[in-house]
């Protein structure tokens, strides 16, 4: 699988990022520059990372949505690439109209960086087949503003169609508001697009896919796509 | 040269010039200075940035071991750690600026030692913050203490660096005086390192980062003084921070030293521009001549005084190789930063200042760093406290009710609620976080290791400020020896009152020469620190606060020790002497109400010995929890250590040759307990004896309480809801 990872001024994760990518595809991913307009050519996977894009100035990914690599972004989600927004990249994902909905301050208006439990609603997807339906898995979090909200008519759509991939449950996997730490309008952790191949997810799979340092649930969601990209071709 | 405003005795004395100050530079110079100059005096010659209190005492401090690349006197320290790669670090006081305002106060400190660490080429990995509010009772902690934390959370979230480690603590000495000590770490090329002397002639100088406006004028003065009841008018000395700036500041600086365009560099932070430029000149013997037409401003009409003393944040100040010129120049404009020549070195030794033509300022370069007062302030010592001894401090209750208090209590209570507000994992290499001894990083991919604390007992250094600075190094040493790490440096802020109070000074000398005999004694020398001085509020002082910084290194990062017990059944012993030390305790000031006595003494070859076994048995996978005793003491360590697990233990009687009180809650210093794997429990003992290091079986991990003869059962998580309780519960209290 081939990726790119964007980085604008302000990303902070993409070495992260990059580091689990290479860990899990075994192929260093190419380092995009906000200022071009187009990908790389023959990129499978495009990748917005974490961080404080423009300084979190005047809504977070606000600014950074209208980068010239959105473009590129654009044409390759239309085509059916893969897009993968992580924290900041939900947020500019949402503000870009490529995800709906927007992501609010958390409830208890602190940062907050800690893990948590996360059900995967179904496996079906190219993000979740290395998952099973139901299984709760452990990722950290770590941010200020990822109360995810939409219009109850809209957040309804996203249920009834399947297309909330992550919930932030207990550790047995039921949703439950004292485990729901950023108060996101149904508990929902991670949004896909409607045509399936664009999602945005605000915990970091790329911090938890290394045995020597930490638990390796985030591992699954990458090995899902690379097999995705591998059955594919 | 013409000045601006006449120089009256007023002026000087709001500058922060003492009179015989200013005479000394009538003498220097030959001539009254114009405003400019005297600015310029007033930012070079202030404590802050001429350590003029400190300095002569500060030679005392060992700085040297083989290791050791770049010792004080730069802009952080540098050591080497093998394979090619150094550590870059330093520890710097905000104190002044958060009580004023505390969310920028802090992002701004947090801000300056970034910059500190990769001025010098070092990409930051982690920071490390020591904080001191007042007492939780009074009306402005909750304040402070939020905006604090938000402030460096603020910065380091959003610039990128996780922020590992640290220390919370509340007395009603820090009533009128927080304590911001932030600490950064960065990895660097041992043979790419940059420092801030300049050299050659005729190279030109550069302007890095973000335009210069009216923040900060004074700060540095305004931290070299006293607060009086007018401080809330000191707001716009405090500077304003940009963390998104700074992160574009870090990648263009990097790449400009990756394609080799740099001859010196150095952060412009405490008198900026001023202090910046000066000091690289003369560190390189040259002279400095600036044009202020050429400083990127963010606002009109900035006179020369204004732009010389800015601290407006997340600027460099560089010597530019003058064939690179074009390719630097590109990649700030890459990263939208202003570039721009101001000036040049020169020959000649002055440094001059022009703006609109006119020379406001030329002053001998060198004279203006190396003729800053140096004083030799009188020195009284502390008195010696009388001894408190076990059946002085009979407990009020019950042993089982005295722990909940301790755990439950401020100083010692879960600071959860803190460092969930910091990224601690961002970079993917934290491998222990925030909550055990030390915090322990994986570097780049491994196998290396660093472990990084910081570290003091202020109530042992108002009682005895020599045993209090042994005590913090000692202290320092311990924690990254109990996670398995090979303490190699120290990096050091030194928080104290007025200097020109003779008890203050003797405060800080007795500091000074007790970090000192354990630095040499433990082989852990000082390459950076920060003095902070004028920490008192209407002339009521801190308490003596020499904040310990240490870095440690592990060969095998997976091979780090925790102090969570791992199992039950598990033995569990002690390591080292209990005398049971009560003087100063935790115990004699929570649960007896009383702050009374010499702090524990400090055997430094039995800390050197006892550590070392137990690097030893940590190396050899011969410990299966590893905890350093310290506030508290015992009773304190295994609780923290049930916590954190969810194990108990079944605990022995406290031997009958002293007090139980006295011995599980004495804080003697040099101890670890460990627990070791029941087959190895007998072989370790004997190891220990052979090594010379005392050692007494305690007890066993067993079940889901602790449990003493004659006390009631303690519930594991009974303690962990008062561990956990305090912070949330008195934070939540200022929510209208």
């Amino acid at each position: 699988m081939r990726s790119a990872v964007i980085i604008f001024p302000g990303s902070n994760r993409e070495r992260d990022m990059a580091r689990a990518l290479r860990l899990i595809c075994g192929r260093e991913p190419t380092m995009v520059w906000h200022a071009d307009a187009e990908l790389p050519a023959g990129i499978d996977l495009v990748v917005l990372p974490g961080g404080f894009s423009y300084g979190d100035y005047l809504r977070c990914g606000a600014i950074a949505a209208h980068a010239p690599v959105m473009a590129g972004v654009r044409v390759h989600a239309r085509n059916g690439g893969l897009v993968l927004g992580i924290c900041n990249g939900f947020q500019i994902l949402c503000e870009a109209g490529l995800l709906p909905g927007v992501l609010m301050r958390n409830g208890a208006l602190k940062f907050l960086c800690r893990e948590v439990h996360l059900r995967v609603e179904r496996s079906d997807t190219p993000f979740t087949r290395g998952y099973n339906a139901g299984q709760v898995i452990r990722l950290p979090v770590a941010h200020g503003e990822g109360n995810f909200y939409a219009h109850p008519a809209i957040i309804a759509r996203l249920e009834s169609e399947g297309r909330v991939l992550f919930r932030y449950t207990s550790p047995a996997g039921v949703p439950d508001p004292n485990w729901n730490f950023n108060g996101a309008t149904n508990a929902i952790a991670g949004v896909l697009s409607e045509k399936r191949n664009v999602l945005g997810l605000m915990p970091h799979p790329e911090n938890h896919v290394d045995a020597a340092v930490g638990p390796t649930d985030g591992r699954g969601l990458f090995a899902g796509l690379v097999a995705h990209v591998a059955q594919a071709a | 040269m013409p000045s601006e405003v006449k120089i009256t005795p007023e002026l000087v004395a709001q500058h922060g010039l003492k009179p015989e100050e200013y005479q000394r530079i009538l003498a220097l110079i030959g001539r009254e200075p114009t405003l400019t100059e005297l600015g310029i005096f007033s930012a070079m010659w202030n404590e802050h940035c001429s350590y003029k209190s400190s300095k002569i005492h500060l030679r005392a401090l060992p700085t040297e071991a083989p290791w050791v690349i770049q010792g004080p006197g730069e802009n952080a320290g540098v050591i080497s750690i093998g394979d090619g790669l150094a550590v870059v670090f330093k520890m710097e006081s905000h104190n002044h600026p958060s009580f004023i305002e505390p969310y920028q106060g802090a992002a701004t400190g947090v801000g300056g030692i970034l910059r500190d660490v990769f001025t010098m080429g070092a990409r930051p990995i982690a920071c490390l913050d020591f904080l001191r509010f007042g007492d939780p009772a009074h009306a402005r902690t909750r304040h402070l203490v939020a905006g604090v934390v938000a402030g460096i959370g603020g910065y380091g979230n959003s610039f990128g660096v996780p922020t590992v480690g640290g220390s919370v603590g509340f007395h009603t000495r820090y009533d009128g005086n927080c304590l911001v000590n932030a600490m950064a770490v960065g990895i660097a090329p041992a043979d790419k390192i940059f420092y801030a002397k300049a050299t050659g002639v005729g190279k030109p100088i550069v302007y890095l980062g973000s335009k210069t406006g009216r923040d900060g004028i004074h700060g540095a003065a305004m931290a070299s003084a006293e607060f009086g009841d007018d401080s809330e008018q000191k707001r716009p000395t405090v500077q304003v921070g940009d963390p998104f700036s700074e992160k574009l500041l870090l990648e263009a600086c990097l790449e400009i030293m990756a394609k080799d365009c740099v001859i010196a560099i150095q952060d412009m932070g405490a008198a900026g521009l001023t202090c910046s430029a000066v000091e690289m000149g003369a560190k390189g013997d040259l002279g400095v001549t600036l044009d202020l037409d050429k400083v990127p401003c963010r606002e009109a009409g900035m006179t020369a005084y204004e732009m010389m003393l800015s601290e407006s944040q997340e600027r460099m100040l560089m010597v530019l190789r003058p064939e690179k010129e074009a390719e630097a120049e590109a990649i700030f404009r890459k990263w939208g930063l202003d570039f721009a020549v101001i000036g040049e070195t020169t020959a000649t030794k002055r440094f001059v200042v022009l703006h609109h033509g006119d020379v406001v300022a030329d002053l001998p370069i060198k004279k203006l760093g190396d003729e800053a007062p140096v004083y030799d302030r009188p020195a009284v010592e502390a008195p010696r406290q009388p001894r408190v001894t076990a059946a002085d401090a009979a407990p009020p209750m019950a042993l089982a009710d005295a722990l909940e208090e301790l755990i439950g209590s401020p100083d010692l209570s879960s600071k959860r609620w803190v460092w969930e507000q910091y990224d601690h994992i961002i970079l993917g290499n934290t491998v222990q976080r925030p909550g055990g001894d030390a915090a322990v990083l994986r570097i780049n991919d491994g196998p290396k290791g660093l472990a990084l604390t910081t570290d003091v007992t202020p109530r042992y250094c108002e009682a005895d400020p020599f045993e209090g600075g042994k005590q913090a190094v000692a202290e320092a040493w311990r924690n990254l020896t109990a996670v398995g790490a090979k303490p190699l440096a120290v990096t050091d802020n030194l928080n104290f009152g007025n200097p020109e109070r003779p008890e203050i000074m003797g405060q800080l000398v007795g500091s000074i020469h007790g970090i000192a005999e354990a630095c040499r004694a433990l082989e852990f020398p000082v390459v950076s620190g920060n003095v902070s001085l004028y920490n008192e509020t209407n002339g009521r002082a801190i308490l003596p606060t020499p904040t310990i910084g240490g870095v440690g290194l592990l060969d095998d990062f997976s091979k780090f020790a925790s102090f969570a017990f791992k199992a039950v059944g598990e033995p569990i012993l002690v390591l080292g002497e209990t005398k049971g030390a009560l003087g100063q305790s935790l115990y004699l000031r929570e649960v007896c109400g009383r702050e009374e006595g010499p702090p524990p003494q400090v055997d430094l070859a039995a800390e050197r010995r006892n550590g070392e076994l137990v690097r030893a048995l940590i190396r050899e996978g011969g410990a299966t929890a590893v905890h350093d005793v310290s506030d508290g003491g015992l009773l304190v360590a295994f609780a923290e250590m049930a916590i954190a697990s969810g194990i108990g233990a079944r605990l022995y009687a406290a031997p009958v040759t002293m007090a139980a009180h006295a011995f599980w809650f004495g804080e003697d210093q040099g101890r670890y307990v460990v627990t070791v794997r029941p087959q190895q429990a007998e072989a370790v003992v004997v190891r220990a004896k052979a090594a010379g290091v005392p050692v007494r079986r305690i007890g066993s991990t067993h079940g889901n309480a602790l449990t003493l003869p004659g006390e009631r059962s303690m519930l594991v998580a009974a303690l962990a809801e008062r561990f956990e309780g305090w912070m949330p519960g008195y934070m939540a209290q200022g929510i209208a």
